[in-house]
Formats: structure tokens, sequence, C-alpha cells
């Protein structure tokens, strides 16, 4: 049974979070009307919404590009994998102490500086153009396959940097405490250090994925016929640039999961390192 | 005579040209309490790594049951079993469940099978009385309740030595005591525990022995009532006398 006054109170509350609801509503509406006008009123409107914006156009585009953006679903998937596997390694080998490990310790440092200052589009030119140039056997000359692995390249010389400063937040005591139970360094370090930094740079690493899944359409500058190289094939046909509207919205549109996700993660992680 | 379980000799150890440990010799017999007392900073969290193999000596030797444990072919994982250690803080793993922490050990260091381990840790948990905590994660218990924790998880494996290092001085006053009832029992149980302490009372009440360990050297040692009551080493003295300045004697 509540009190009176509480009743009060609660009443209070109710009526002011509905004003709140009210005035962000009105906010809002006012906003979108005030961008619409000055866009409708633009001397180029007309011409712009029927370049960009032709319905028509967009779903006659549609299937192709769909199409296309099942590859880069595919090599999404692929890359991510194969991403998370490598850093993994990598990181870890970078954390390596011991003069046994100099040689891997300084070859995962050069890879990881070289490749993460590397701009993305130059590697993949050099990865899609220059490695089957060379002839060797056994590579592939699939353009799908070289971007795909100038993608994995690329960016488990990032992910690699985020899993080591995860790893380094473990704190020194937690690796004695593992040692003194008489777990070895593997044991340690999997059961022990790993959980813990990956569980820390989940955020982090989230964040990496959107920037994949829409890097994964950097493919398409080889030949690949992904989503982006599949609008390019329809805009060519119609002159009309709604197609590439249309890809840009399906790649915000996969990454808006991905991110709310990575919001929440966030924010649970907060909670749980703010109170008991 | 029978072999000491624990026999440190002449152990040194430097960071960079600092000696913290400057030759130290301690022996430590079955079913022994040894506390070790001395101001922050004169190497008794040291001492206890070193004896635990957690660093590497530059000098002497630590012998568990005669085995010379610090012999660099000895694999000091496998040496390591026969001791348990417990920290001033950090101790457990905020990621696995308080039953997980203690059963880790005995399951992947000593492949004890998943259910006599969790029948095994219960019952240790049960001891500290902590079994109902069990599924819970380390982040939901008290300080104390941690470190008790931490010490059923030590002593899940039986080793036959427990290392105790100031585990109650990261912890609020009202916490300090249930911990220390914890060793107390465990040491009425005639476990084997060498352990270092600012809790003078504790000492006197509990210890065998207490050994004074001042700038690296092991300056004064013998029963507590001598070492505290009547220390000779003026170090010692000027020490105890800090100590009871400050309140905590
Ligand atoms: N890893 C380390 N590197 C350098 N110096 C250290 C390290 N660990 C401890 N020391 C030094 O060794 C001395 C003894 O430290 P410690 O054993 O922690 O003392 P206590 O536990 O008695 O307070 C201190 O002067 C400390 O600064
Ligand atoms: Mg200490």
């Amino acid at each position: 049974m509540t009190s009176e006054l509480q009743r009060e109170r609660l009443a209070y509350k109710r009526s002011r979070s509905r004003r709140s609801t009210l005035v962000a509503l009105l906010s809002t509406a006012v906003f979108a009307a005030a961008v619409g006008v000055t866009v409708a009123r633009a001397p180029g409107w007309p011409r712009v919404r029927q370049s960009f914006f032709n319905v028509e156009i967009a779903w006659r585009s549609l299937p192709a590009i769909l199409e296309g953006l099942w590859l880069n679903l595919r090599v999404l998937a692929v890359c991510g994998v194969l991403i998370v596997v490598f850093a993994l390694v990598v990181a870890v080998l970078r954390t390596l102490r011991g003069p046994v490990w100099f040689p891997l310790r300084v070859l995962a440092t050069v890879y990881v500086d070289l490749f993460r200052g590397m701009p993305l589009i130059i590697l993949l030119y050099l990865v899609g153009f220059g490695l089957p140039a060379l002839r060797l056997t056994g590579v592939p000359n699939d353009f799908v396959v070289l971007g795909g692995a100038a993608l994995v390249l690329a960016y488990t010389a990032f992910v690699a940097e985020v899993f080591r400063a995860g790893i380094e937040s473990v704190h020194p005591s937690q690796v004695a405490a593992a040692r003194s139970l008489g777990l070895g360094r593997r044991e340690t370090m999997r059961l022990v250090v790993l959980p813990q930094a990956v569980r820390r740079v989940m955020p982090a690493l989230l964040n990496d994925f959107v920037s994949l899944q829409k890097d994964c359409g950097l493919i398409s500058v080889l030949g690949a016929v992904d989503a982006v190289r599949a609008a390019q094939i329809e805009q060519a046909r119609a002159f009309n640039f709604t197609p590439y509207v249309v890809a840009g919205l399906l790649f915000v549109l996969l990454a808006v999961p991905t991110a709310r996700f990575a919001d929440a993660l966030g924010r649970r992680v907060e909670r749980r390192q703010g109170g008991r | 005579m029978t072999e000491p379980v624990l026999s440190v000799r002449g152990v040194v150890k430097r960071y960079g040209d600092h000696t913290v440990l400057d030759g130290i010799s301690l022996d430590v017999r079955e079913h022994e309490v040894v506390t070790v007392i001395g101001s922050s900073g004169s190497g008794k969290s040291t001492l206890l790594r070193c004896v635990n193999l957690l660093e590497e000596l530059d000098d002497g030797q630590v012998l568990l049951d005669g085995v010379d444990v610090s012999d660099p072919r000895v694999d000091a994982d496998v040496a390591r079993r026969g001791m348990g250690i417990v920290f001033q803080a950090f101790n457990l793993f905020p990621h696995m469940t308080v039953l997980d922490n203690v059963t880790l050990a005995p399951r992947v260091v000593h492949r004890v099978p998943r259910e006599e381990a969790e029948r095994n840790a219960l019952d240790l948990l049960d001891r500290v009385g902590l079994a109902d905590r069990a599924g819970g994660y380390p982040e939901q218990l008290s300080g104390g309740q941690q470190q008790r924790v931490a010490i059923a998880r030590a002593l899940a494996y039986s080793p036959r030595l427990l290392l105790l290092d100031e585990i109650t001085s990261a912890l609020d006053p009202e916490l300090v005591g249930e911990v220390l009832a914890l060793v107390r029992e465990l040491a009425e149980a005639g476990r084997t525990i060498l352990m270092a302490t600012h809790e003078m009372g504790f000492a006197r009440q509990v210890a065998d022995r207490v050994v004074f360990l001042d700038g690296g050297r092991l300056v004064e040692s013998g029963p507590p009532e001598q070492v505290l009551g009547e220390p000779v080493h003026p170090r010692t003295r000027q020490f105890l006398r800090r100590i009871i300045d400050a309140g905590r004697l």
C-alpha cells in the first residue's frame, strides 16, 4: 500500500514525463519540416530528386544490388572469422616475453605497423593486382578472394592492437594468481587473460565490425561484382545515381543492428564496472 | 628431526641494482605457522613470491620437502602445486563463478573430473562459510568473502604449504576479523603456513614463530612473545614502536 504522498509524487512524475515526450515529438516534427522545406525549395531539388531518388529505378535495380550484397555478406562472414583468429595470434605474439620469441615479436610488430598505416585502397590494389602479377603458383586470381585477403591483412593489424590493449589491461596479479595455482603460461593466457581481455574490448571490436561491414564494399574496386559494383553497373545503364543511394542505404541498414548491439553491450559493461 | 616443509637458504633477489632480499634463510616445519613482519617495502611480498617461484632467484635455494625447487631444471609449474598462495588483492578471476574459481586448478592442472572437483570445492566453500555463494561471481562478494574464497581456492589441491601475503591489508577494518578467524582455524587444524602480516595481535596469538625483515635481511626471529615482547635488535624495537604509535598492537 503506497502512501498518499508517494501516489501524489508518482502522478507528478508521470505528468512530467508525458510533457517531455510531447516536447520531444514537437521539436522533432518542427526540425524535420524545416529540413524538408529547405531541401524542397532548393533550386536544384527537382533534378536531384530525379537522378538520386527515383523510385522506379530504385525498384528496378534492387534485385541486382541485393545479389551483390549477398556476396558482401559472405565476404564479411569469412573475413570476420579469419580476422578474429589471426588478430588473436598476432596480439598474443606481441605480448610474449623472453629472447626465444624475439624474432616473432619483431615480425608481429612490423606487420602491425605496416598494415595499420597503409591506406586500405592502396593495399587492395597491391594485393589484387600486384600479387597475381607475380604469377606464383597457388596464388588465386579470383578478385573476391584477393579483395578478402587485403581486408583480412588490414583489419587483422587493427584488431590485433585492440586485443593487445585488452590483454595488457588485465592486472598482472591475475597472471600471478593463475601461475601460482600451477597453470602453465598457455593455460593462463587461454583461461584467465584472454576471456577477461575479450570481454573488455567487445564494444571496440563491434565498432571495428561495423567498419568492416562497409569496407567489404571496397572489393568492388578490383572488379568483384558486389553491391557497390552492381550499383555502378545499374547506374551506367540508367544514367541515374539512384542505385548508389539504394546500395548505400542497404549498407546502413546492415550496420544499424550491430551498432545498437554495441551500444547495449557498452552500457552493460559500464553498469557492471560501476556498481556491485 | 624431520625435514622442514620449506627451507629457504641464502636467497638473494635484486631488481636492477636494488637488492631487495640479501641472503634470507628460514625454515618452516610441518604444522608450523611462521609470520613475517617488517615495514612496507622490506621485502615480505618478494620473499613469498620467490618461495612460490613467481620470481627468479639471484642466488640461494628454495627447498620444498628437501627438494630444490629453485633449480632451473625443475618444472616450476609442477613445484608450485605443492604450495598455495593468497595475495593482498585481485586474487579471484572475475569472469568465473566462485565455484569455477575453486575448481579451476583441480580440473585443469590435476585433471580431476568436474563432478568430483565440484564436490570437493563445495565442501571447502562450506568450510569457509560460503557454500551458498558458489554460483555467484566474485564482484557480488565483499572483500572479506573474496579473500575467504581465495583461501578455499588455494586449499583445493591440498598443498603442503600455504603462503599468505598480507591478505587482510586491503580490507575494510570490520572485514579483517572473519578472514583472520579462518586462518586461525587452519592453523589449529595443523596447516603449515608462512604468512606476511601487519596484524601483530594475530601474530602474537597464532604464530609459532615471528621473523622480522628489514632492509632485505632477516634481523630477528623467534617465538612471538620474544620478538614482539622483548625484541633485542634496535631495528625491531623501532619498528614495533611505530606500530604501537599507529595503534595496531
Ligand atoms: N617488480 C619489481 N620491480 C622493481 N622493484 C620491485 C618490484 N617488486 C618489488 N620491488 C621493490 O622491492 C622492495 C620490496 O617490495 P615488497 O617485497 O613488495 O615489500 P613488502 O611486501 O614488504 O612491502 C620495494 O622497495 C619495492 O619497490
Ligand atoms: Mg607486500
